[in-house]
């Protein structure tokens, strides 16, 4: 596996081409991954030549292959545009430290995604965190630290529920190994001990996934990380924990164990509702923008969230769309914000003023991605609502559909604010006229821009993935 | 019932300590220590759980016939590496933030957060008035 290329300690300037080079490396190896499980089926690979009920295992089904394929994307493109990026908003001399923790972090990200032992899964969780939690603390606020810390307290106290629920299930069956876990299981699944495993485990993944009560930490990680890790993590940390939420209810747990025996179809159907109204509204007040967009993230969660809640097939697939489509729509945003921190030094609304023609390419982009989000057609964002509201609309859950469609005004409302503001409205008297950004920026942005509107026209790509992933974790839980 | 389940009744009575520090104390140093009393209670969880009733440790040696899991036992190796790691990670935060706020309670913290937020605030309404 890709995972073990973060060894490098090399102490210049050619760490960036280092980390872009093994990032791109992970990235081609993802996608010949998903070729091969796509033509296939499952790749399992031992680790340490253990065999799989004993050793650990990494296990590459369709899941974990598009996520993978996700994840090194976006790390690809964002660290592009990584090294212009820091050179202002951090200090030279720990630029290779941040490159360190970064590819620590896509390491922890891979590492769970692909293995197939639960214990493993908590161990490369605290990879990710940790240096996740190292990265927000490199923002130019001092704020950024008490960001951090809170989301330490957090991803710790999460991560150790995990672990807790991991400790139950193992004291039940005596194994680590997905697979074997989800066979041994169904045997005793109506014990207390399972119960409280499953609930601390679904809890400890809600926090890191930020559903909607447990989503405290997020809006200031993102908002006063450095941009890079903010498009980085906005994209991908999420994704992470939902793929954990995915395999625990539906390969390790079951189908029916976890949506008939326990009311967790309401629990999600309610909390992504709410999440999706209360973290909208509350993005249309903020005055830091990407405070607005660390909000619509909660909101796009709720999306996802709901797609799960159906657990039927086409719900799922909607579900894993949304995750790739809104990984692209959100890193494109959080990477054109950190252009105009770069030229501009902050990103308050208030000092948009304008922009719109200064950076007119950055904006447009924001636009863009900012469509994709509300869901106009021709952009992902379209796609997936879709196939979400059609899925809705098959288990006959019209109302439900209908907030969704409601929830999408408001994300037109944040949008608009900020097209107002930067369109409509003459640059400050007296304020310095700003360039648009470099090139290093803008090849990135506008790579995942038009990634977005493609994957919005030619969905056949991503659908067929998507619906393959489904349909095999419905083939897996009986 | 409860002399039989020891181990457990430690285990929850500790867990719930450290989430009541870290929920309710305002000192960033004391939410630390509460965490790792969370952690701790979880360690314990593990090893009470993989011990065999005399059985020894898992050595190849005449005479044994009887011996505890050691799986849990090499698990909770690794978490509380990862809990060292986080203590150390939240430690070094908490130097930082004093630096840069001069003190580890929480309401000051915020205090002075939102004060910052004001002066921008103000600065933006200048701004759009000039």
């Amino acid at each position: 596996m890709a995972a073990p290329i973060c060894l490098l300690l090399k102490r210049s300037q050619l760490v960036w081409l280092f980390s872009l080079f093994s990032s791109a490396i992970a990235f081609i190896i993802s996608v010949l991954l998903l070729q091969q499980v796509m033509s296939s089926g499952v790749i399992s690979y031992e680790l340490g030549g253990w065999e799989a009920p004993w050793g650990i295992e990494y296990r590459i089904d369709k899941l974990n292959a598009f996520l993978l394929l996700i994840i090194s994307a976006i790390s690809t493109v964002v660290l592009m545009a990584a090294q212009t990026s820091i050179e202002k908003e951090i200090p030279k001399e720990k630029h290779t430290l941040f490159y360190i923790l970064y590819l620590l972090s896509l390491t922890g990200m891979l590492g769970i995604v692909s293995t197939g032992d639960a214990f493993n899964v908590f161990v490369f969780l605290e990879i990710s965190s940790l240096s996740a939690y190292a990265l927000i603390a490199l923002g130019q606020d001092r704020r950024a630290l008490w960001a951090s810390y809170q989301y330490l307290i957090m991803g710790t106290i999460g991560a150790t529920f995990i672990l807790i629920g991991i400790g139950l299930m193992y004291q039940m069956t005596g194994t680590l190994n997905m697979q074997d876990l989800s066979q041994r299981l169904p045997e005793v699944a109506q014990t207390r001990t399972v119960f409280t495993a499953f609930a601390f485990i679904i809890v400890g993944v809600c926090l890191k996934l930020a559903l909607f009560p447990l989503h405290l930490w997020l809006p200031n990680a993102y908002a006063y990380a450095p941009s890079i890790v903010t498009a980085f993590f906005a994209a991908t940390a999420t994704k992470v924990a939902i793929y954990l939420l995915i395999r625990f209810t539906f390969t390790v747990f079951g189908l029916s164990f976890s949506f008939i025996t326990l009311p967790l179809q309401e629990l999600f159907l309610l909390l992504g509702l709410t999440g999706i109204f209360v973290a909208s509204s509350a993005a249309i007040y903020q005055k830091n923008v990407k405070h607005v967009f660390a909000y619509s993230s909660i909101a796009q969660v709720g999306y996802i969230i709901i797609g799960l809640s159906t657990s039927t097939i086409s719900g799922l697939t909607a579900t894993l769309l949304h995750l790739f489509n809104h990984a692209l729509m959100k890193s494109a945003i959080f990477l054109a914000l950190g252009a105009i921190v770069y030229r501009l030094g902050n990103v308050q609304l208030s000092s948009f003023n304008g922009l719109g023609r200064q950076m007119p390419l950055t904006m447009a982009a924001i636009v863009i991605g900012g469509l994709s989000l509300i869901g106009v057609p021709l952009t992902v964002g379209f796609v997936s609502k879709w196939y979400l509201l059609t899925a809705l609309l098959d288990k006959g859950w019209w109302p439900v559909a209908i907030l969704i469609l409601l929830g999408s005004l408001l994300a037109v409302i944040y949008v608009w604010r900020i097209v107002e503001v930067a369109y409509f409205r003459k640059p400050l008297a007296g304020s310095v006229p700003v360039q648009e950004a470099p090139l290093f920026f803008l090849i990135p942005i506008w790579l995942l821009i038009i990634a977005n509107i493609y994957f919005g026209i030619d969905t056949r790509l991503s659908l067929q993935v998507a619906s393959a992933a489904a349909q095999s974790l419905f083939g897996v839980s009986p | 019932m409860i002399i039989g389940h020891f181990n457990d009744w430690i285990v929850v009575v500790l867990m719930m300590i450290g989430l009541y520090i870290v929920i309710a104390h305002g000192n960033l140093i004391k939410k630390i220590v509460g965490l790792a009393i969370f952690q701790t209670s979880v360690f314990i969880l593990y090893i009470s759980m993989a011990k065999v009733e005399g059985g020894s440790a898992p050595i190849l040696a005449e005479g044994i016939t009887q011996f505890s899991n050691p799986l849990p036992h090499v698990l909770i190796l690794t978490a509380i590496v990862v809990g060292v790691a986080t203590t150390a990670l939240g430690l070094a935060l908490v130097v930082r933030i004093n630096e840069a706020y001069g003190s580890i309670e929480e309401e000051d913290i915020q205090h002075l957060d939102n004060q910052t937020q004001d002066e921008t605030q103000i600065q933006a309404t200048e701004g759009d008035q000039s």
